[in-house]
């Protein structure tokens, strides 16, 4: 299992991670890392794992009843099972979740909610912030004129948009998004897909996508999760190629899986 | 179209909706008028032909369902009716001697002249205290038990004990009232100690409430807060109370009715069977300190039933009628808090 990682510190790695939930085993014997400023492409079944990889990484997994987490995970090289303030780490990655969540409060509030919790009370920078994230998340044209409107009240399209807008207002390093574009029509999936090309300039992307194709348009390395197993890990061309490191891969990129 | 219409364009309130059903209904008949559409029957000539004949299992269908609609009505009526032929003997009965002038009177030392000032304004002082006491603790402790408390045999056991603390006979509480405050803790029978009791009897209903509300708001909703750096408190502060408030406010107002109504608890904790207030000027609105005893209403309904002989009926009808007005307008004022809290609902 070779990673392409060049720079001396990946941005995120997991050295020989075991998640089980009871008895049921989540992910087994997790390694890998993930390049810094890349947009790392995640693609499995159901099942395989995926959002359990990502919890792992906010340590949102701490909230799942009877989790085991074995082995290291590391943001910039620093286990976060060690580290004292979670919060601080949790604002440091932006999480997208499948299902869109607009919190019940104004789309304002959405966006400023994570820099409110934060600390953050200067009303200038705020609206500033909140303007800038809606433009990133491609929203900003449609609700510029109803800040104040209920974000619940948005359609599940924009609601998602909201969400990656509030997944940025922390300024996050690591963004990442499990199957955003669910609830997205394809136009505006397009759209976010052109702004995590931009925001890879500055930031780390990790993409769990159940569109193979998604992957391949925008990752630059790929894994393949199966059966709480990673399978292979390779750059986005060898797994869209012809010769994958695993006959699997080849098989699930391909649709005849199974 | 005249009806005003939500900028949504979904109709919020029944006016609203009232309007675009009628409009909808203009629009159908028009279009009959226009297109002579085949409307279906409403069962007056039945259709002899094809899939539209009905047949037995239909006609049985349609029977069971008429069947089991009048029974559920019936159900439904025999529970109203009770409550409004109570409510209307009652109030027939007082009628002779309701007027504010009943309520604002002291009841005479005899027991069979007067009104009923000093066991309402001691009924009001009573929930007052409990109130004070029960809600508090009642609040967070349901918060921490929905928010915090793991999954584990401690919490189990608390639940346990909420619940079956809920299921307790009124008259122990009195009894545990009296022996825990009124005696061993020196309380003796006073406001305090009855409110004290009354605050413990109401508590596991108040967790149980405030749970229930808190349980109502989606788990997404602190899923998202918690992926942005929020705190456990900052989520429940921000997103999770005020879109629970409703729920436990409700809670809270019908904790007040039902310590109310109770008087086993404050049988033998504080209330008293006679005690007048002054007559005249504040002492009048805050007569009692809180280790004195004092009236309550349920307690005055009993003792003008059952321990004073030659009582005119209309006095005991009276202080029924109060008792009974008490109860319903604080539960309409949670009724009213709640409809209104839920029209503004959020998502």
């Amino acid at each position: 299992m070779s990673n392409t990682t060049s720079t001396a510190v990946a941005k995120v790695s997991f050295r020989n991670v075991n998640v089980s939930y009871g008895n049921e085993i989540a992910l087994r014997d997790v390694n890998l890392a993930i390049r810094r400023n890349t947009i790392f492409g995640v693609i499995g079944p159901a099942n395989a794992g995926k959002t359990t990889f990502l919890k792992c990484i906010n340590r949102t997994i701490d909230f799942v009843p009877k989790v085991k987490v074995a082995g290291e995970v590391c943001v910039e090289d620093v286990d976060v099972s060690t580290m004292r303030d979670v919060y601080n780490l949790r604002r440091r990655i932006g999480m997208v979740f499948p299902l869109p969540v607009g919190l019940p409060l104004s789309i304002y509030d959405n966006v400023a909610y994570a820099p409110r919790m934060a600390g953050s009370r200067d009303k200038h920078a705020l609206d500033e912030l909140v303007e800038r994230c809606l433009r990133q998340a491609a929203l900003w044209d449609e609700v510029k004129d109803r800040m104040k409107q209920l974000g619940t009240k948005l359609s599940g399209g924009q609601q998602q948009r909201l969400t990656i807008a509030r997944a940025l207002s922390h300024e996050p390093e690591i963004l990442c998004l499990d199957e955003f574009s669910i609830a997205v029509d394809p136009v505006t999936t397009m759209k976010i897909e052109d702004v995590l090309v931009e925001l890879r300039e500055s930031m780390t992307i990790i993409l769990v996508t159940n569109l193979v194709q998604q992957a391949r348009r925008l990752a630059d390395d790929v894994a393949f999760f199966n059966k709480s197993e990673l399978v292979e890990i390779n750059s986005t061309d060898v797994v869209f190629g012809e010769n994958p490191a695993n006959r699997l891969t080849y098989d699930y990129v391909r649709g005849h899986f199974g | 179209m005249p009806e005003r219409i939500a900028d949504d364009g979904v109709p919020k309130t029944s006016a609203e909706k009232a309007g675009v059903a009628a409009v909808a209904a203009e629009i159908v008949a028009k279009a009959i008028d226009e297109e002579e559409i085949d409307v279906p029957s409403t069962g007056q000539e039945k259709p002899t032909q094809g899939i539209f004949v009905a047949t037995e299992a239909t006609h049985r269908k349609e029977r069971t369902e008429r069947i089991a609609r009048r029974l559920l009505l019936f159900g439904t009526l025999i529970l109203v009716l009770p409550l409004l032929a109570i409510i209307l003997n009652l109030v027939t009965k007082a009628l002779p001697i309701l007027s504010l002038d009943f309520i604002w009177k002291n009841p005479g030392s005899d027991m069979v002249s007067g009104g009923i000032w000093a066991p309402l304004i001691g009924t009001i002082y009573i929930v007052f205290f409990s109130l004070l006491i029960a809600a508090p603790v009642g609040i967070m402790a349901g918060i921490y038990l929905n928010e915090y408390a793991p999954n584990n045999w401690f919490t189990r056991i608390v639940s346990l004990g909420v619940v079956n603390l809920a299921g307790v006979p009124s008259i122990v509480h009195g009894l545990f009232g009296f022996g825990a405050l009124v005696l061993f803790a020196g309380l003796g029978k006073s406001v305090l100690a009855a409110s004290i009791t009354i605050a413990i009897m109401t508590m596991p209903v108040l967790i149980t409430s405030t749970r229930e509300a808190l349980a109502a708001v989606p788990m997404s909703f602190r899923q998202a807060c918690w992926n942005m750096g929020a705190t456990r408190w900052q989520t429940i502060r921000s997103v999770v109370l005020p879109n629970s408030v409703s729920g436990i406010l409700t809670g809270v107002i019908l904790e007040v009715s039902r310590a109310a109504g109770e008087t086993a608890p404050i049988l033998f904790t504080g209330a008293a069977y006679y005690f007048a207030v002054p007559d005249n000027g504040l002492a009048k609105i805050f007569p009692y300190a809180p280790d004195e005893q004092c009236m309550a209403l349920s307690y005055h309904l009993y003792t003008l039933s059952k321990q004073v002989s030659n009582v005119p009926p209309e006095l005991k009808y009276g202080t029924a009628v109060v008792l009974i007005g008490l109860v319903l307008a604080v539960n309409s004022v949670s009724i009213a808090a709640r409809v209104y809290l839920r029209s503004r609902k959020k998502w």
